[in-house]
C-alpha cells in the first residue's frame, strides 16, 4: 500500500557540531527506536567533545506524542548531567497546543523560535550562567 | 482512488513501524475531510498515544478508520483494538501520571482530551477497544458534553 505520506528517519539522525554546539535537525516522522538512538548517540558525542550546547531543530516535526517528549526532555536531563545545556528550536504552533492539551508541558525544556536564536542562547551566556534565561529574544 | 477508499483503512498494529503507517494515514484521512492544522495534529497525536497503547500494552491489534457524518459535519472515527490482558480499573488507567510501562502516563488521559469523543470498552483477559471521534469543524452538538 502506498499512502504517500511522508517517511521519515529511520536508523541514525546525523549529529553535526558547530563550534561549542552540537545541532540535530528532527524531520518529518520519527520511529520510537530513533528518537532513543539519538539519545544514546548525543549523550556520547556531548561526553567525547566536551560541547557546552546542544540544539535540537524540531521545526520539520509534525506531532510529538508522550513517547518523543518524554525522550527530548530525557535528552536535555542527561545532558545537563554531561555539563552541556539543550535548547529545543522552531516547534510549530500547532505541536505547541497539542502538547499542552495532552498535558506535556516539558518544564524543564528550553526553547527558542529559531535555530540561531537557539544558539545565540547558548553562546551568549557562560557554561555557568543561569540556566532559566528568557529565551523568546526578539531579533 | 474515491476518497471514502483513503479515510476507510484496517491497519495493522504489531510494529513500531506501524505506528509509523498509523499516523500517516491519520494525518492523510484527516486531510481529506477537511481538517484544519491545529485539528489535524491533535488527532494524529492522539492515534500515536492510542496505537502505541494497543502495541505496547494489548500484545498488537489494529486500527480501522471510516469518516462519520452528523447533518452537516463530517468528522473521522478511528477504532484502536487488540486481544490482550485489558484494563481491570479503567479509572486509574485514565488519570495522568498512571504509568504500566515506560511512558509519561499521560498516553489514555491525555489521547481523551485530544479528542471530540472517546470510549473505551475493555474486559480483563479478552481486550480493550478504544474508539475516537474527532469532527473536521466545531463538533455537533447531539451528545452535549463532552
Amino acid at each position: 500500500m502506498s499512502n504517500g505520506f511522508q517517511h521519515g528517519f529511520t536508523g541514525h539522525v546525523p549529529v553535526l557540531r558547530l563550534g561549542e554546539v552540537l545541532l540535530v535537525t528532527l524531520q518529518g516522522d520519527l520511529q520510537d527506536s530513533t528518537a532513543q538512538q539519538l539519545q544514546q548517540d548525543l549523550a556520547e558525542r556531548i561526553a567525547s567533545s566536551g560541547v557546552s550546547g546542544v540544539v535540537i531543530d524540531i521545526s520539520g516535526v509534525e506531532i510529538i506524542d508522550s513517547f518523543l517528549g518524554r525522550v527530548l526532555a530525557e535528552i536535555a536531563a542527561g545532558a545537563s548531567l554531561l555539563a552541556a545545556r539543550t535548547v529545543v528550536a522552531g516547534m510549530r504552533p500547532a505541536v505547541a497546543i497539542t502538547l499542552v492539551e495532552l498535558g506535556l508541558t516539558l518544564p524543564g525544556l528550553r526553547t527558542a523560535l529559531t535555530t540561531e536564536a537557539a544558539v545565540e542562547l547558548l553562546t551568549s551566556q557562560g557554561p555557568a550562567a543561569g540556566h532559566r534565561a528568557a529565551p523568546r529574544e526578539h531579533p | 482512488m474515491p476518497s471514502s477508499t483513503a479515510v476507510e483503512a484496517s491497519l495493522p498494529i504489531r510494529s513500531e513501524m506501524d505506528l509509523a503507517w498509523v499516523r500517516g494515514h491519520v494525518r492523510q484521512a484527516a486531510g481529506l475531510l477537511g481538517f484544519g492544522l491545529v485539528a489535524q495534529t491533535k488527532l494524529v497525536t492522539a492515534a500515536s498515544e492510542l496505537a502505541r497503547n494497543t502495541l505496547v500494552h494489548g500484545g498488537g491489534g489494529r486500527m480501522d478508520s471510516a469518516e462519520v457524518t452528523r447533518g452537516p459535519a463530517r468528522g473521522l472515527r478511528l477504532v484502536f483494538s487488540d486481544e490482550g490482558p485489558g484494563i481491570a480499573d479503567i479509572e486509574r488507567a485514565l488519570a495522568d501520571g498512571y504509568t504500566s510501562g515506560g511512558g509519561l502516563g499521560m498516553g489514555l488521559g491525555g489521547a481523551r482530551r485530544l479528542v471530540h469523543e472517546f470510549t473505551i470498552d475493555s474486559t480483563p483477559g479478552s481486550g480493550t477497544t478504544v474508539t475516537v471521534v474527532c469532527w473536521a469543524s466545531a463538533p455537533p452538538p447531539a451528545f452535549g458534553g463532552r
